[in-house]
């Protein structure tokens, strides 16, 4: 073990430093898919915490019990239940947002972000650290989400969480609102952490590494392989 | 709707990767080698049909127990076991097979494009035929794709034109942003 981090420093560490899709650039589909508003955004960002946190607490649980060889499964079932849980409690008490968000709801199981913090935190840790630090991601996720959604909102619609403005509503720049604005805004927002922090900040990067399969599928000799390029 | 139809929507308005957000993972992960890019597409059409075939008959047997509630956490162990078995079954029997896409498989379990083809075929009330159909298009639609978006990214990627914070991963987005800009322009073909 390393040295002993403090509570704090588990709890903040997801908002900042080690966000989730901005820095280690995990989560993209839910990233891209649901910020065409800062409500939508908002709304998934607090689903995936609800979830994030409950699987972790359980998972920290568990982690004893479960077998190695079958943890994987085993996380999986601990994440659909709680995803089938949100979607309940969505679908009863804002049935708007359950619309809006529609498949992406279903789809927080397989988010890398969650079974990755399953497989890389609460499976290593105790119960209260694993609950700190799924609401630090859980904040840090909704957060960025809320923010690319609010830029893609202002932009693509020219209101902010519903609101009006008075000129921008007038001149809607509606491209920024679809699917090509979210690939744009979300590559400005991480060029402006590269920018701001003079390319230290954005740790993560596309492919294997990202994965939370990662560790299970063999992640060296597979990246080793795709480098290589498959010989059929 | 003729299944005509349905697979042009699906390879080229409503395209998974490029308007729907579905698989960016490994869209954006695994396109840097035209090659790899290929496996990964055919993988991801040979495992979506199949857990089409395999999702779509027990949503009947959840829907008639009154239990549809259960469908993500039985669609998303089907499919984990599901591939499993197909790996196993594809190094005994076709190993040849296995050796092109067998590195892929593993990653697919938890591709959200897989559980999305197979949730989103049951929302739209397709028939089961109508269902395979829209599940090889999503896949035949992810392959295209990848295979323009690798093209691309060989021209465009460690590019040292591009400004210093672009590089790396934005500058892989806005590739990505341009290629579904184009695709829009299939918007309102079906």
């Amino acid at each position: 073990m390393e040295k002993k981090t403090s509570k704090l420093s588990i709890l903040t560490k997801g908002i900042i430093k080690e966000n989730p899709n901005l820095v280690l650039l995990l989560g993209t589909c839910p990233t891209l898919a649901t910020t065409s508003s800062a409500l939508n955004g908002a709304g998934m960002g607090v689903s995936a915490m609800a979830v994030l946190i409950c699987s972790n607490i359980v998972i920290s649980l568990l982690a004893k019990i479960i077998p190695d060889k079958v943890r994987i499964p085993c996380y999986i079932v601990v994440i659909a239940g709680f995803v089938t849980v949100v979607q309940f409690v969505l679908q009863a008490f804002v049935p708007s947002l359950y619309n809006s968000l529609g498949l992406f709801i279903p789809l927080i199981v397989v988010n890398c972000i969650i079974l990755g913090r399953a497989e890389m935190f609460a499976s290593k840790n105790n119960v209260l650290d694993s609950a700190l630090d799924g609401v630090g991601m859980g904040i840090g996720f909704t957060l960025s989400l809320t923010a690319i959604g609010a830029v893609r909102e202002l932009i693509g619609a020219g209101t902010i969480f519903g609101f009006a403005l008075p000129w921008l509503s007038a001149h809607p720049m509606m491209i920024i609102a679809l699917a090509p604005g979210g690939f744009f805004i979300y590559a400005c927002a991480i060029a402006a952490i590269n920018f701001a922090t003079k390319g230290k900040g954005v740790k993560g990067s596309f492919g294997c590494q990202g994965c939370a399969m990662a560790s299970i599928c063999q992640q060296e000799k597979c990246i080793a392989e795709l480098e290589k390029g498959v010989e059929a | 709707m003729s299944y005509f139809t349905i697979l042009v929507g699906i390879i080229l308005v409503n395209n998974y990767v490029l308007a729907q957000f579905l698989g960016i993972c490994p869209f954006l992960g695994v396109s840097k080698k035209m090659d790899s890019a290929v496996g990964m597409g055919v993988a991801v059409i040979f495992v979506m049909v199949l857990a089409t075939a395999a999702t779509w008959p027990i949503m009947q047997i959840l829907n008639t127990l009154n239990i549809a509630y259960l469908q993500t956490i039985v669609f998303i162990l089907i499919i984990a076991a599901l591939v499993q078995f197909v790996e196993m079954a594809l190094k005994k029997f076709i190993p040849s097979l296995h050796k092109a896409l067998g590195v892929f498989l593993p990653l697919i379990t938890t591709n959200c494009a897989v559980l999305g083809v197979c949730i989103s075929n049951i929302d739209d009330g397709y028939n089961y035929l109508q269902s395979l159909v829209n599940s090889f298009g999503a896949g035949v639609g992810f392959l295209l794709a990848m295979i323009i978006f690798s093209g691309m990214r060989s021209k465009i990627d460690d590019n040292p034109a591009i400004p210093k914070a672009f590089q790396g991963a934005p500058i892989t987005l806005v590739t990505a942003a341009l290629l579904s800009l184009a695709f829009m322009g299939f918007g309102g073909l079906v």
